[in-house]
């Protein structure tokens, strides 16, 4: 036997080990640090460019997201939207079902909401919105229950066939927007009912987006309800952990991916209703805007939870709206709100490693002689 | 007949960028790796490909610049000083935007190649530290990628068009003119030359990477090594394959290839230019598409990416489509994508499944 | 350091997270040209050691010595090349590629050459030693058996001069074990060392020169085998002497419960695992099922359970003669039994992966069996009450019922399995390996529920691997081999052979015949 060659090795220099569990404040200690850390990187990555006091940085940040009256109802408005695709994601999440296709359930939830403020826009406001309540939660159904059905019969990678659906979606935006564009050659739906606001969200308390934050709200209790105490949610859980636990307790499996699919989707596609009618007033590819994607990573950060999500929601919204300030303050463009949103993310994902394992170093060299 | 040669050359062009892209997909997804951040890795080698060449000919001119002034001061005449055929037009442009007159383009080349591939390379870096070392999820640190991608790229493509001054300005030609050298001679062979050789020489490298990567996977003892990885880690670890090892290469070396799909997108179809319109998203997520139709295997993507260009811009090439219908066209390749998936998920054949580990983190100790 | 000896291991510690010691200063010798039995009881940490020397775990304290050289073994590349080779219990083969190919596998070409001269030198090996596999063979395409050849292929091609084999024979017939024991004499006779990790003490007794055993993750000691016996191995193996003193009251008011015909179903391979099996289980009785691993016990309790797809003309009647009713259970989902009225419990192989969610605590997993009742919002206060009873009543050690299970060791998961499902009040009760990895207090402790069960009149079904233990608990045994039932013997009156007779030989004569 040839061994001479591994004679002087040593131990390995640093060995990972899973951590039982770990106390809560702790590990929000970690994610904070994260957080710092990547603040940091961003402020030396700003610092090169701009050659602006990093701290100044952070200040108009600050201002951008809270700066005036307006810009904080913008802050809370995304905020409201993020957080609502994340809910619409949680159940598909914790069924383990990679929900890739949040960004296509919105376009025709918008799809949708903007035909009904377009066609029917003669009909009563209650009944009108009833309309676009219901043409959006079932056009983001629908988009929902196709990989679902797919993946329940036949085992179709649902990841790859919810990404493609987002494709499908945009084109059919596309379409839409061609169909509908005003003024003609603009390729731009331009504002939906401009004059008399048919299919727009009413003001509550004079504020625009109150009706946003109150519908978000809801779903945000319900979603937190459903998982925990409903016995569909339990038949999720039980799907996401065990797909053969779930057959043993009697649980159709199918059935369950596919109504949870469906949830999902309808969520999502409401999200494009609360898009279209209560923030945007119009529809465009750019109606999603990359929502559907940074939702997934709120929803896998929060574990699921409802009410972590708003926290997480509401910090990536703060750190786009702040680049926004800061790109516009220092002649940046504003595409350096997504590097930012990239870096942070990254930081905190890293993060997530310490909090599950341990790292245990090499002690003192032990004489191998 | 013409219209069939647009056509055919338009679907080449993308086509290209999407193969590069689905190519190196292919080396990253085999590892079982599902690297969900194709398109923000492409963004990266296109806006790298373009920042390197813009700085290095940027400081030739300057240099060159400044080597006329100083001619000029120590009182000799404007023809007399000739360290390059191209002074005397440049001697008559006003300084500032115009760049690349005196550059060598083919420095140009290889500096653009370079930067396009470790910035691609270093993307994949970061999704191999966090789901590999950090132990991530990967779809999610996938998506992050793309997120961060486009970030920096339509940041920094932003900030030289500025720094060029204004949207378009920007222009790296002489480099942008050396990626789009064809073959000379074969290229004059009338619609022979035009449908086949009248292209920039990267499509042809396309060809040649695609080829020696289903090589590489299928008849090298690397390739089956890296194939085990993605099967069935256990296994090839027991087998002594260094299994981090393999992980960490291909996701970082299958993203620099990718990344040179950026780069083509930027040097050929956009001549150098930036413009922030999301193509290369578009496209990015087309290669994803295309590696399932291509059911993992490189010499599928050969023909796979040109059907997908082909379908990307038939609309423009059949009579009768509406500007609106003319979308509904668009989405023929994630259709048939999603076909190609559903049909695979059917027939269950083994050989053209997913890599078995695909998306699956493997630790040694966690059994 | 005596010369002879191929390998040492020396004061070998491992531990998973801060509880669980798999092994605890375990110091072994392994001699040149030998066959060593490692012996132990399930989870005493047989595997867990040579997995240290296969490199894939790594000792967190201890040393190794190959050949007398202090070693340190980070992969299995490292222990490759000190030339250890392990073949597992999960297979490490890939399964679309060929058996050439997988033994290719982390090669390096410039010693195998190219791939038509590794097919070359796997068919001699094959040749040599009568191995049933071709070099083009893919390993999806391949038996069991067939899989474990390639693996011995494989080591026997990168040249193992220890070849440690982990329960080789739980998936062989007995045809194919003695094969393979006559492998490894040859093996040893060229002088190389094997290790067999089992449980089996006929085995260790007829192809071992030493025995090592472990227990509870401890080294107790090594034997010569021609010194020991069976009793004696079992004393060390389990710590005293085994009396089995297991209670087994007489059987009162039998009644038929359950009526099993012409069952035959298939498995995921298409390869028959049931063919056609008739039998009746009475209420009042335990039913041991008997057979090797693998013949079809699973697809048994299953195709009762409703997870089994079966073939036509299958048949399993439950009956219910206090109120006269009838049931037909094939064809139904787990839910529409329970729908039926049919009380039915089940405690599967798979406990975290069939029985149990891993994720949840004892008070949701309580629910799994009741979160039907109530509407629309799930009843979280039973299975409260019911977890902090189960946890009560057997002894469960957990933090607390909120505890994801799958933090919970094997022996009280099983507790946290069994509990729920002799709660929902069972007439016929289903068990598979009910107390394997348990300690034998904790095996008591399940055989007194079972018996307890037995005696309010549950049909309670036992599949079990230990003989003994089977014969000193059941009323009946039922034997199944390759599929069919090969008989159903008075477990009072019958003898340790005739049933592992039964096990192994499947006969001619039976009512099977085609």
């Amino acid at each position: 036997m040839s061994s001479l060659a591994l004679v002087n090795k040593k131990d390995p220099l640093v060995r990972i080990a899973r951590r039982d569990s770990i106390a809560k404040p702790k590990a929000l200690i970690i994610r904070l640090i994260a957080i710092v850390i990547s603040l940091i990187v961003c402020a030396l990555i700003i610092f090169a460019i701009t050659k602006v006091n990093p701290l100044k940085v952070y200040e108009s940040m600050f201002k951008g997201a809270f700066g005036t009256k307006g810009k904080t109802w913008n802050t809370v408005r995304d905020t409201m939207m993020l957080l609502c695709i994340a809910i619409g994601l949680a159940p598909a999440f914790k069924m383990k079902f990679w929900n890739i296709g949040a960004e296509g359930q919105i376009l025709v939830g918008g799809i949708a909401t903007a035909a009904c403020m377009i066609y029917l826009k003669s009909l009563p406001p209650v009944l009108l919105f009833i309309c676009m309540v219901v043409a959006s939660v079932i056009a983001g159904a629908l988009w929902g229950i196709l990989p679902a059905v797919f993946k329940a019969k036949w085992n179709t990678n649902e990841t790859l066939f919810t990404l493609m659906m987002n494709y499908v979606a945009l084109q059919l935006t596309s379409f839409f927007v061609a169909l509908w564009e005003n003024p003609y050659g603009s390729n731009k739906v331009g504002i939906i009912n401009p004059q008399n606001h048919e299919g727009w969200f009413p003001s509550i308390f004079g504020e625009q987006y109150v009706l946003n934050v109150i519908i978000v709200m809801v779903l945000t209790v319900g979603m937190f309800i459903y998982l925990k105490y409903t016995k569909q949610g339990y038949e999720l859980s039980v799907v996401g952990d065990s797909e053969n636990t779930a057959k043993y307790a009697g649980i159709s499996v199918k059935k369950v991916i596919i109504r949870t699919m469906i949830i999902s989707g309808a969520i999502c596609g409401l999200s494009g209703f609360i898009t279209v009618s209560g923030a945007s007033h119009t529809i465009s590819t750019s109606t999603a805007g990359g929502k559907g994607f940074t939702a997934i990573i709120v929803c896998w950060l929060a574990k699921f939870n409802t009410f972590t999500m708003i926290a997480i929601s509401a910090l990536i919204i703060f750190l786009q709206q702040g680049a926004i300030q800061i790109a516009s303050e220092f002649n940046l463009n504003n595409d350096v709100a997504n590097m930012i949103t990239g870096i942070i993310l990254f930081f905190i994902l890293g993060s997530e490693f310490f909090i599950n394992y341990r790292l245990i170093f090499r002690k003192a060299d032990k004489g191998v002689k | 007949m013409s219209g069939f040669i647009s056509l055919f050359q338009a679907a080449v062009v993308f086509g290209t960028v999407i193969m590069f892209g689905a190519v190196g997909e292919i080396i990253t997804e085999k590892s079982g790796n599902l690297n969900l951040g194709v398109p923000g890795i492409m963004f990266l080698g296109g806006i790298a490909s373009l920042a390197g060449t813009f700085l290095y000919q940027l400081s030739v001119n300057n240099a060159l610049q400044s080597a006329y002034d100083a001619f000029i001061a120590s009182g000799g005449v404007k023809e007399n000083f000739a360290p390059s055929g191209a002074l005397a037009f440049f001697s008559e442009q006003s300084s500032s935007a115009i760049t690349g007159f005196a550059a060598n383009g083919w420095v140009g080349v290889i500096i653009a190649f370079l930067c396009a591939f470790l910035a691609a390379a270093f993307g994949g870096f970061i999704f191999a530290f966090l789901t590999i070392t950090l132990r991530a999820n990967q779809n999610v640190t996938g998506l992050t990628l793309t997120i961060f991608g486009s970030g920096v790229a339509n940041f920094f493509g932003g900030s030289l068009n500025t720094l060029a001054g204004g949207v378009g300005q920007i222009s790296v030609e002489t480099t942008s003119r050396a990626y789009r050298t064809s073959i000379p001679f074969l290229s004059d062979l009338g619609v022979v030359g035009e449908l086949f050789f009248s292209y920039g020489w990267l499509v042809y490298v396309a060809l040649i990477v695609a080829i020696f990567c289903q090589y590489y996977l299928t008849r090298t003892r690397a390739g089956l090594n890296l194939r085990a990885v993605g099967e069935n880690p256990a296994t090839a670890d027991a087998a002594g394959i260094n299994v981090t090892a393999h992980k960490y290469l291909a996701t970082c070396l299958g993203a620099g290839i990718s990344g040179i799909g950026g780069l083509f997108y930027v040097m050929d179809y956009t001549k150098g230019t930036w413009a922030n319109d999301g193509t290369i998203e578009a496209l990015g997520w087309l290669a994803v598409a295309l590696v399932i139709f291509a059911t993992w295997r490189p010499k599928n993507a050969i023909w796979g990416a040109y059907l997908f260009g082909v379908l990307y811009w038939a609309y423009l090439y059949i009579g009768g489509l509406t500007r609106a219908s003319q979308e509904i066209f668009k989405m023929l390749p994630y259709i048939v994508t999603i076909v190609v998936l559903i049909f695979i998920s059917l027939r269950k054949k083994k050989e053209n499944q997913p890599p078995a580990a695909l998306g699956l983190p493997y630790f040694r100790e966690d059994r | 350091m005596d010369n002879n000896v191929a390998v040492r291991m020396e004061n070998i510690t491992k531990a998973f997270g801060t509880k669980v010691v798999a092994n605890k200063n375990v110091t072994l010798d392994i001699r040149k040209g030998e066959i060593l039995a490692l012996l132990g009881e399930n989870g005493s940490g047989k595997t867990t050691l040579m997995n240290m020397l296969s490199g894939i775990y790594f000792p967190d304290s201890g040393r190794i010595f190959v050949d007398g050289k202090e070693v340190s073994i980070h992969s299995p590349k490292d222990a490759y090349s000190l030339g250890i080779g392990m073949i597992h219990q999960h297979f490490k083969l890939v399964d679309v590629f060929t058996a050439t190919e997988n033994v290719a596998l982390g090669m390096d070409k410039k010693i195998t050459g190219r791939r038509n001269k590794i097919a070359k030198d796997v068919q001699e090996i094959c040749d040599r030693y009568g191995f049933d596999v071709k070099p083009d063979q893919k390993v999806y395409n391949m038996s069991v058996s067939q899989k474990q050849t390639l693996e011995i292929v494989k080591a026997l091609y990168r040249g193992a001069e220890l070849l440690i084999l982990d329960e080789p024979t739980a998936v062989l017939t007995p045809q194919e074990s003695d094969k393979l024991f006559s492998i490894l004499r040859t093996m040893k006779e060229e002088g190389k060392s094997v290790i067999l990790i089992t449980h089996k003490l006929n085995e260790v007794l007829s192809v071992s020169d030493r025995v090592s055993i472990l227990r509870k993750g401890e080294y107790i000691d090594t034997v010569e085998t021609k010194d020991a016996t069976a009793e004696s191995l079992t004393e060390m193996m389990v710590g005293k002497k085994v009396i089995l003193d297991i209670d087994r009251p007489e059987v009162e008011n039998k009644q038929k419960r359950i009526e099993i015909k012409n069952l035959s179903c298939v498995n995921k391979y298409g390869v028959k695992a049931l063919d056609d099996v008739s039998f009746d289980i009475y209420g009042g009785e335990i039913l041991g099922i008997a057979g090797i691993s693998g013949s079809g016990q699973k697809h048994l309790l299953e195709s009762i359970a409703g997870l089994q797809e079966t073939e036509e003309g299958s048949s399993v009647k439950y009956y219910e003669p206090e109120t006269g009713k009838e049931e037909q259970l094939i064809g139904k989902t787990p839910m529409q039994i329970r729908q039926q009225g049919v009380a039915l419990s089940f405690v599967p192989e798979d406990r975290l992966g069939m029985g149990l969610v891993g994720t949840m605590g004892m008070s949701d997993n309580m629910m799994l069996r009741s979160y039907k009742n109530g509407f629309l919002f799930t009843d979280r206060k039973s299975p409260k009450d019911l977890a902090i009873k189960v946890k009560d009543d057997l002894g469960v050690i957990t933090p607390n019922i909120q505890t994801p299970v799958r933090k919970l060791s094997g022996g009280n998961v099983q507790k946290v399995l069994v509990g729920r499902e002799i709660a929902s009040n069972p007439k016929v009760l289903l068990t598979a390996y009910a107390v394997r990895g348990l300690d034998i207090n904790t095996s008591y402790t399940i055989y007194g529920l079972l018996n307890e069960q037995k005696k309010k009149g549950v049909a309670v079904v036992y599949v079990g691997e230990d003989l003994d233990v089977l014969l000193a608990l059941c009323d009946r045994i039922a034997v199944l081999c390759s599929g069919k039932l090969n008989g159903v013997v008075d477990a009072r009156t019958t003898t340790k052979e005739e049933v592992g007779l039964l096990m192994t030989n499947l006969r001619e004569d039976g009512d099977n015949n085609e």
